[in-house]
């Protein structure tokens, strides 16, 4: 017991040394991504409010009678899931591709592996929260009222970021040993977008897509980010479960299959 | 005396490029094909070694002969095969040119990028920056990118950084043979110093003479065997003799 503590906390001050390197490559990763942009970080806000718009367009005219009736405030609606939607998937996605990326770095110097996936899972964290100004500013437009109870939507918020780091350790080890891992993700998440009641409310479907839906995680971490925020209630006991559950299952499998192969990372980068 | 590294039966075996399974496709048509033994190659073979505290330790041996490798398993970037390998303090290593390094970054940016790898704080960094750039000589270039570089201007700024701390073990692979000579000596120096306030040094080079010079004990690997290790003068003559014959 006494070894494991010890052993945990070797583990957690070896993390610790390292926390320069996460915020530098995150900084890195900010300067790349907006090189030789006019905007800038001005993206950060504009790109998730042109896609809604691009979206809010679509459904409430061509598609208008998928979106389902009775949703009072599409336009903020719509945002929370597409932001929320997209932490998921730039997270996984970088993460899967980090360690392969990351290998001139792996094969010449020792560093802790994970450091790789989880910079990038901040990475989209840090997106996201920039793009909550674009939340913001669409709120204010359409006149949405600002709750309390928005504070709470950070519980939602942060464990989906666990969540998507979980999932971005599992998949950043598959695809160290198998490339096909990352196309298949893509048609994954692409399938997954319509299943997340992004652009609409699964309380007004039939029963049975309502009870499959229910299985997708992500449905909860979003309708209880738009509870909080735009429906000004608290959490139910089930979200919070729910979504801190889901968190800590998806970390605790992603960091044991990452530790139970790192070792092997360096013979097939 | 206590032991910095001890290197027991270490083995490491590679699977060569050719065979490596990338997709799922090409696995399962291996598989179905049984065909998938892999094409092994053992580039250290049963190796053992122990590095003593205060040694200034030399490895020798001829190109491919796993020198690397087994530097690279001291440094934790392989885990061996078969075999362990036990490290007793922090190491500084120089194992390949411009591992750690960002080239399309300015020299000033990599000096804080490799610090943080090395597991610096960025204050420490700013503390120690000028003595850094002193060494490497390269005040005048701080802000070119490091792609613009010369391998001897890339390893001098590694060895500042690496250097630019006690490490309690400094591992230099061949970064020293692109300096040039009055670099050289100003490493050397260096090395010695950090010796002398109780680094243990590991030094690969193929200059037999820079390592009958410098170091008090060697071993000689060949092809991934330890062919030999003890006092400096014995392996190296024993070495050269090899050579000529
Ligand atoms: N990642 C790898 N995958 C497959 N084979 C490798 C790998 N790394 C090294 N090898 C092989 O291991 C052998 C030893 O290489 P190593 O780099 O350790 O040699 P060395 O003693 O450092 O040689 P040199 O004097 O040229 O630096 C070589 O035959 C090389 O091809
Ligand atoms: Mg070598």
């Amino acid at each position: 017991m006494n070894a494991k503590l010890h052993k945990l906390k070797l583990y957690l001050q070896d993390f610790w040394r390292y926390r320069y390197l996460i915020y530098h490559l995150i900084s890195r990763d900010f300067k790349l991504k907006y090189r030789r942009s006019v905007l800038g970080v001005v993206w950060s806000v504009l790109n998730p409010l042109l896609m809604s718009l691009v979206m809010y367009l679509v459904f409430s005219s061509v598609f208008a009678g998928m979106r389902g009736t009775g949703i009072e405030n599409f336009a903020v609606f719509l945002l929370i899931g597409q932001l929320l939607f997209t932490l998921f998937r730039e997270a996984t996605t970088n993460a899967m591709a980090s360690v392969l990326q990351s290998a001139p770095l792996l094969r010449k110097v020792y560093i802790p592996k994970y450091i790789f996936p989880l910079e990038k899972v901040c990475f989209s964290l840090v997106n996201c929260v920039f793009s909550l100004a674009a939340l913001v500013i669409l709120m204010i437009f359409t006149g949405t009222p600002f709750y309390w109870t928005a504070l709470l939507a950070f519980y939602p918020l942060l464990t989906l970021f666990v969540f998507s780091l979980g999932a971005g350790l599992f998949l950043a080890m598959a695809t160290v040993f198998f490339r096909d891992v990352m196309h298949m993700w893509e048609v994954f998440c692409t399938a997954l977008m319509y299943f997340s009641a992004i652009f609409y409310d699964p309380d007004q479907m039939s029963g049975f897509v309502q009870k499959l839906i229910r299985f997708n995680p992500l449905y909860w971490y979003i309708t209880a980010f738009r509870r909080t925020v735009l429906d000004g209630e608290v959490l139910t006991w089930s979200m919070v479960w729910v979504c801190g559950g889901c968190a800590l299952v998806s970390l605790f499998v992603g960091l044991w299959a990452f530790r139970r192969h790192q070792d092997k990372f360096v013979l097939h980068l | 005396m206590s032991t910095a590294i001890e290197v027991k039966n270490v083995s490491m075996r590679f699977n060569l490029a050719k065979e490596k399974q990338e997709s799922l496709k090409e696995y399962f048509m291996a598989l179905i094909k049984g065909r998938l033994q892999f094409d092994e190659f053992y580039a250290l073979k049963d190796v053992d070694l122990t590095v003593e505290k205060g040694d200034f330790y030399g490895l020798v041996g001829l190109n491919g002969s796993g020198k690397s490798t087994l530097l690279k398993v001291i440094a934790g970037v392989y885990k061996p095969t078969t075999g362990s390998c036990t490290v007793t303090g922090t190491i500084a290593p120089l194992i390949e040119l411009g591992a750690g390094f960002d080239m399309d970054l300015t020299a000033r940016e990599n000096i804080y990028l490799n610090g943080t790898v090395l597991g610096f704080t960025p204050k420490y960094l700013d503390e120690k920056f000028d003595e850094i750039v002193d060494f490497s000589e390269l005040r005048e270039f701080l802000d070119v990118p490091l792609k613009n570089y010369s391998s001897g201007m890339v390893a001098r700024i590694a060895f500042a950084i690496a250097t630019c701390t006690k490490p309690d073990i400094l591992i230099a692979d061949e970064i020293l043979s692109v300096g040039d000579f009055l670099f050289q000596q100003k490493c050397e120096e260096r090395m010695r110093k950090l010796l002398e306030g109780g680094t243990t040094v590991i030094l690969v080079s193929h200059s037999i003479e820079q390592v009958e010079r410098m170091c008090n004990k060697v071993a000689w690997i060949n092809k991934g065997e330890k062919i030999m290790d003890g006092p400096a003068a014995e392996v190296c003559a024993a070495y050269r003799k090899a050579q000529k014959e």
